[in-house]
């Protein structure tokens, strides 16, 4: 069982490694990297790539590391009592299985994704430590032990908003995904529009690498947004030669609010093109 | 042989364990490796580093390792602008180093030979006694700035003869240095709070719960609240090189607890004085420079105002236009820090001098006045302190 990226994704040769040495050794696999680099797509192309169900854990700010596991309603129960509900004999009613119950009880080994674990509380991966490393926690309102059936593939991703604490950092293996070098960036744009034409995906490229190289550009473009460009100027029906008028001084990208999203980088570009001509 | 290149890591500071090392070995014992380097780099790297700043240093260490390559640490050395260590060259020397430079055949000379040693010098090279080494202190010392290291461009080449991906060292950038030992500071800094309950209702309000369930006669009837969340805004001036040089360290720590703890936090950095500019990113300081008035105006009242630095300057950098020791400033550095303190009610200067030695210094003094007593030394109780005053004008620091 070995992930090699699909044909959605051009997964680089470090990459693929570190997948399949989490998955050999059953450890959690922490993604990190510029955002729009495709960290939240490993999770659902492992999934697909090895044909397993994929659990996804959103985390919010207010996501507390007990939801993943379960949640005991008790406010239902005590309402439920008032009420003369026969429910409340039974405890179960008011549990509430989280994400990582479920994968836990899943009747196959299941990929779960922890999605963006750094917009939680700074003790959030710290309340998961026992959890990720054993795969197995104690339910105290059933008096009972949930331990995973089939260990699963853990992926988590972090934007880096907050630093991780180190005891839960050594209990996984840590991928850094970096921009992609321009032949893998060709590969990907190739396994998501096979079908345009070479010379249009060679004139979009250098438009977008000379954004990026631009000084003081405060939110580079990435991967996706280059994804959704292009799809923009095919919708757009943009030809390779019009591209080629781009220089960023007489005449702008077409589209570039799909590129350049922050209103700063937007003037910025409006001033460099004014200072040019003067 | 793994054991020695985990020792090497281990004693170069980067935080690798020891339950690290065993997930590498089980890995190896598990064949997820083809027996190839290339694959090895890649599955070490997953395994033991966990921080992207710590890359670069993985790849240097590795390379060095498993080739014997020499450990490259002049790099940042060799990409100082010429002309800037010429101009203020002469600011910084001794009248024995430049009698010294005059020995050697004049700037010109000196800056050639220096460009010769570095090309030859392949290993790395501290506090050497050659005279490198000396002139490196000086105008180097002063130039070392900050903590990323100054990297500007420059003609050098960057010897690079090896190709091998870990030898690319591509997460360079990401390297800075790290935090270390800054609980106690965040303690400190945690105690600046304001706490509004704000968003989404998602708390039990108990009293307000009794109080409807008792009118609705034993009813249950639930009453939420929002959450308290501390909504603190800190805006952060940091000065940078020249005589901060030698309080890096805390002010990095600092820096990082503040980022850790804050979350509208803001931080621009400035050089000696706050002047029309200031920059957020050292390395790139002269073309990214932003206008201290966009500051001004973006940020509002709200912000409590930090500013870091020793406050050590000559008296004109504060009082005379064009007293900057980096430019031609059209206004003193007096308006600029007076038009900061009008804006911002709540302001603090932290100084990382020891108290003892701030009345030696008389732009400390000029600068204590002008805050009103709100400069507070940087150590954890003079943090207590300041974060005290930011909350409270009247708190000042006494000293003796």
């Amino acid at each position: 069982m070995k992930f090699e990226g699909t044909e959605n994704y051009i997964s680089t040769r470090d990459l693929t490694m570190a997948v399949n040495a989490a998955i050999t050794l059953q450890k959690p696999l922490l993604v990190k990297g510029e955002p729009g680099t495709g960290k939240t797509m490993l999770a659902f192309e492992v999934a697909k790539a090895l044909d397993k169900k994929i659990l996804t854990w959103h985390i919010k700010s207010s996501t507390e590391a007990q939801q993943g596991l379960y949640e005991y309603d008790a406010v239902a129960r005590l309402r439920d009592s008032q009420l003369g509900d026969d429910r409340i004999n039974d405890i179960s009613h008011y549990i509430k299985k989280g994400k990582l119950w479920e994968a836990f009880e899943s009747a196959e080994q299941v990929v779960l994704l922890i999605d963006e674990i750094d917009k939680a509380d700074i003790e959030f991966p710290n309340d998961l430590l026992l959890e990720l490393d054993r795969m197995q926690f104690y339910c105290y309102e059933l008096r009972k032990e949930v331990n995973a059936r089939y260990r699963p593939i853990v992926i988590i991703t972090s934007n880096n908003e907050k630093e991780l604490p180190d005891a839960f950092l050594r209990r996984c293996f840590f991928h850094y995904i970096s921009f992609p070098d321009r032949d893998t960036l060709k590969q990907i744009v190739n396994v998501h529009y096979p079908k345009l034409e070479e010379k249009l995906i060679d004139k979009a490229m250098k438009v977008f690498y000379t954004l990026r190289d631009i000084d003081g550009i405060k939110k580079k473009p990435s991967t996706s947004e280059l994804l959704d460009w292009i799809k923009l100027l095919t919708v757009g029906k943009i030809t390779a030669d019009e591209l080629d008028e781009v220089d960023f001084t007489e005449k702008l990208p077409p589209y570039s609010g799909s590129l350049l999203k922050s209103e700063q980088d937007h003037e910025l570009l409006e001033y460099l093109k004014y200072r040019v001509r003067r | 042989m793994f054991l020695d290149f985990f020792l090497l890591l281990k004693n170069d500071g980067l935080p690798v364990t020891i339950k690290e090392y065993l997930t590498l070995l089980e890995a190896l014992d598990r064949d997820v490796v083809e027996y190839n380097v290339d694959d090895f780099y890649y599955l070490s790297r997953s395994v033991l580093i966990k921080h992207e700043q710590h890359l670069d240093r993985f790849d240097q260490l590795f390379g060095f390792f498993f080739r014997g390559i020499e450990l490259i640490d002049n790099e940042e050395f060799m990409q100082i602008p010429e002309e800037w260590v010429r101009k203020n060259f002469e600011n910084y020397l001794t009248e024995e180093e430049k009698e010294m430079i005059k020995n050697m055949g004049g700037l010109d000379d000196l800056m050639k030979r220096l460009k010769e040693l570095m090309e030859k010098q392949k290993n790395r090279h501290q506090g050497g006694s050659t005279w490198i080494g000396t002139a490196g202190t000086s105008p180097y010392g002063a130039y070392g700035y900050n903590p990323a290291g100054v990297r500007i461009g420059q003609d050098g080449s960057r010897h690079r003869r090896a190709v091998k991906v870990w030898d690319k060292r591509e997460f360079q950038d990401l390297d800075d240095s790290v935090e270390l030992n800054t609980r106690n500071m965040k303690m400190a800094l945690r105690r600046l709070r304001v706490l509004t309950r704000e968003g989404t209702k998602e708390e039990l309000d108990l009293d307000r719960t009794i109080e409807k369930t008792s009118k609705n006669a034993g009813f249950l009837d639930l009453e939420m609240v929002p959450s308290k969340t501390n909504n603190v805004k800190v805006l952060m001036f940091f000065d940078i090189g020249g005589s901060m040089d030698d309080h890096i360290d805390l002010c990095s720590r600092l820096f990082s607890a503040a980022k850790y703890e804050f979350k509208h936090l803001e931080f621009y950095y400035f050089h000696n004085c706050i002047y029309e500019r200031v920059w957020k990113n050292n390395v790139r300081r002269f073309q990214e420079a932003i206008p201290t008035f966009e500051v001004l105006h973006k940020y509002n009242n709200d912000y409590k105002c930090i500013i870091v630095g020793d406050a050590s300057m000559s008296p004109w950098e504060l009082l005379y236009k064009n007293g900057s020791v980096e430019h031609n400033n059209d206004e003193p550095g007096f308006t600029w820090l007076q038009r900061v303190k009008e804006q911002y009610p709540y302001l603090i200067w932290l100084n990382p001098v020891p108290v003892e030695d701030w009345r030696y210094t008389q732009s400390i003094d000029m600068l204590r006045e002008f805050t009103e007593d709100r400069m507070f030394p940087l150590t954890l109780s003079g943090l207590f302190k300041g974060i005290r005053a930011l909350k409270d004008n009247k708190q000042k620091f006494e000293n003796n």
